[in-house]
């Protein structure tokens, strides 16, 4: 994303609380429509960063443009942002009608087309006729959507959501991420969601930030997150990831061939990273990314002989531990369970793994 | 009997717990029975049911005038200490203020500081103002009085709601004003109430700074201690007593219920999320 297009742009944000730093020069830019997540471990700042968006955290220095407008001194009801809080925060004394047309107020408008406005709410979020219930007799996922059709009422530049679906069951937080998704796309605007939930992010976002300690890892689609992750720290927080310690022996273009502990000599892209021969490197493969034979494998690229320590049946996969001379830690391996199984085999055996050099990813110590 | 003990009755608790009701308001409930007494002197036996005193009342206009009194500064004490007291409790529960802990401390002072030393300091103090005594003067003692009571009657309900509901409305475009009135203000109410009433209550029955700080207006509570030398007004004092007794009473149980009914709902709203 370039800065032409950039309908949110942080501009060396920082913020301070006392001496503690909890956003450390973060600078991104989100495109207008974008569903775009800031994803990080709870206390990472994701947070922190949404309610600067909303005016209730000031920048400590730095800039955050919303549209081109500065929003240093701009209060939240001044902002063309609005969020769903955590909660719902949801007004207890209201009933749903008076919650979602709460801020239509200042817009002085007939009651006649309040209550139409009103109406074509509870439609979009699938809750016509509950305009008179009382807002605490709602289940989670009913004040959820109260909460978006009371932001989404006043047609918002950005909405912007704050773990919303962190509260529901696991049935009806997978519901929810498919309607916001269909949401979103229908009113077409842009989206910034605060998760720590990465499979959630993935399923959802068009764009994901990582985010740690306060600072943006790295900001990229779920796919290039998942397959080419810039950091250590991104690949080991997105899914899965084995790593091996390897050395640069010798550079050929835009291929480095690398001496890797336990797996032998392998050339694989060096990606973004610039290397030399010499560097020490972490070479990081995907469980999936292997494949798991009793016999040594033929026509493959790379193999190597382990022992398998341990398997877990999860249905339509199951994960297995392969321990390799000279790899500290066993090697994770996922697999499809393409055959129906009588019963998983645990017992330990050797096994052969297979890959090739698509499937490595260098990332520099 | 089954369960455990946690469950079970527990007959000697029981007996003591009536004991102790009846203990606190039996000497209470012998003013309303002798105030229905056709007898001059408050003793046993009863002699006969009459209305004489509660008629005799009627009659006496410096009775009314102290009740008008009462009514006047009560008034005046309830709305002036609640209204402070919304600002305090809002500022306390809702803002990180420095010296926060002490501050509080400061407030609630005046719950454990004995009246008569509060009463005597203000007396010096006014007379050193040169300010005349007044219902004007017992009003300000009785808002010191009465303004820890209004906030600690409201602190639990502005803790009791989220912080995140009044960031909403301010999200949704209501400044702070409007956000006051659309969300904070609604969903104290029921504490403002009982905090009127609790306030109200209070300064009504208060005798000892209505004591020093009044000059020739006085209060019920001053008219009853200064008709207790007469014999023959005592029984209609009775009278006045009753009543006054089961108008507090009402008062103090309408603000109780209001309190709890309002936390139940909100309770309600809790467990649904």
């Amino acid at each position: 994303m370039t800065q032409d297009n950039a309908f949110i742009s942080f501009r060396n944000v920082n913020k301070f609380y006392g001496k503690f730093q909890a956003i450390k020069d973060v600078s991104m830019d989100i495109g207008h429509g974008e569903f775009f997540s800031l994803l990080g471990a709870s206390g990472c700042g994701k947070t922190t960063l949404l309610r600067m968006l909303a005016g209730f955290e000031s920048v400590s220095s730095g800039e955050i443009y919303i549209d081109g407008q500065p929003m240093s001194g701009v209060p939240p009801h001044h902002r063309p942002v609005n969020m769903v809080f955590q909660n719902y925060a949801i007004f207890p004394h209201l009933n749903v009608r008076d919650n979602i047309a709460y801020g239509l107020r200042k817009q002085k408008l007939p009651r006649a087309k309040r209550n139409d406005m009103v109406e074509e709410m509870l439609e979009l979020i699938k809750l016509p006729e509950y305009g008179d219930r009382k807002a605490t007799q709602l289940s989670g996922g009913q004040r959820q959507r109260i909460a978006l059709a009371r932001a989404l009422i006043l047609k918002p530049k950005v909405l912007l959501l704050d773990e919303p679906l962190g509260a529901l069951d696991k049935q009806l937080r997978e519901q929810m991420q498919l309607e916001l998704r269909a949401l979103q796309k229908t009113v077409g605007i842009t989206f910034v969601f605060v998760t720590h939930d990465q499979e959630e992010a993935l399923t959802l976002s068009d764009r994901i930030a990582v985010m740690a300690e306060g600072r943006d890892l790295q900001v990229d689609t779920p796919t290039r997150l998942y397959e080419n992750p810039k950091t250590r720290e991104v690949a080991s927080f997105i899914g899965t990831m084995n790593f091996f310690d390897g050395t640069v022996t010798s550079l050929k273009g835009d291929t480095a061939v690398i001496k890797v502990d336990g797996l032998g000599e392998v050339s694989a892209s060096m990606g973004a990273v610039p290397l030399l021969a010499g560097d020490s490197v972490n070479v990081a493969i995907r469980p999936e990314k292997f494949v798991l034979t009793d016999e040594k494998p033929d026509g493959v690229q790379y193999c190597v002989k382990g022992q398998l320590n341990n398997a877990a049946y999860l249905g339509e996969r199951s994960h297995y531990y392969i321990s390799v001379d000279g790899v500290s830690k066993p090697v994770a391996v996922s697999a499809q369970n393409r055959e129906r199984a009588q019963e998983t085999e645990t017992q330990s055996r050797p096994v052969w793994l297979s890959w090739n050099s698509a499937a490595i990813v260098v990332l520099k110590d | 009997m089954s369960g455990s003990y946690i469950e079970r009755p527990n007959r000697p608790l029981l007996i003591y717990a009536v004991l102790f009701l009846i203990v606190l308001y039996l000497p209470v409930m012998l003013l309303p029975l002798f105030s229905f007494n056709d007898s001059i002197y408050v003793k046993f036996p009863l002699k006969g049911f009459t209305f004489q005193w509660y008629i005799e009342l009627m009659d006496r206009d410096p009775a009314w005038a102290a009740l008008r009194n009462s009514l006047k500064v009560g008034i005046t004490t309830a709305l002036i200490s609640t209204g402070l007291g919304i600002f305090a409790a809002k500022a306390i529960t809702r803002y990180t203020l420095p010296g926060r802990g002490p501050v509080v401390g400061f407030i609630m002072l005046p719950l454990v500081i004995p009246g008569i030393i509060f009463g005597v300091a203000l007396l010096v103090l006014l007379s050193q103002l040169g300010i005349r005594l007044s219902l004007y003067t017992v009003t300000i003692g009785h808002i010191i009085i009465c303004l820890p009571f209004a906030i600690a009657t409201m602190i639990p309900r502005f803790e009791g709601f989220d912080k995140s509901v009044e960031e909403a409305s301010a999200d949704l475009g209501e400044n702070a004003w409007w956000t006051f009135w659309r969300i904070t203000f609604p969903m104290v109410f029921p504490g403002i109430l009982a905090s009127l009433l609790l306030t109200f209550t209070v300064s009504f029955d208060e005798f000892i700074m209505a004591f020093f700080l009044s000059g020739t207006d006085a209060t019920l509570p001053m008219y009853i201690w200064g008709q207790l030398r007469f014999p023959q007004a005592f029984p209609s004092i009775l009278a006045l007593a009753s009543i006054i007794l089961l108008v507090s009473f009402i008062l103090v149980f309408l603000g109780q219920w209001i309190n709890r009914s309002a936390t139940s709902d909100s309770l309600e709203s809790e467990t649904n999320t």
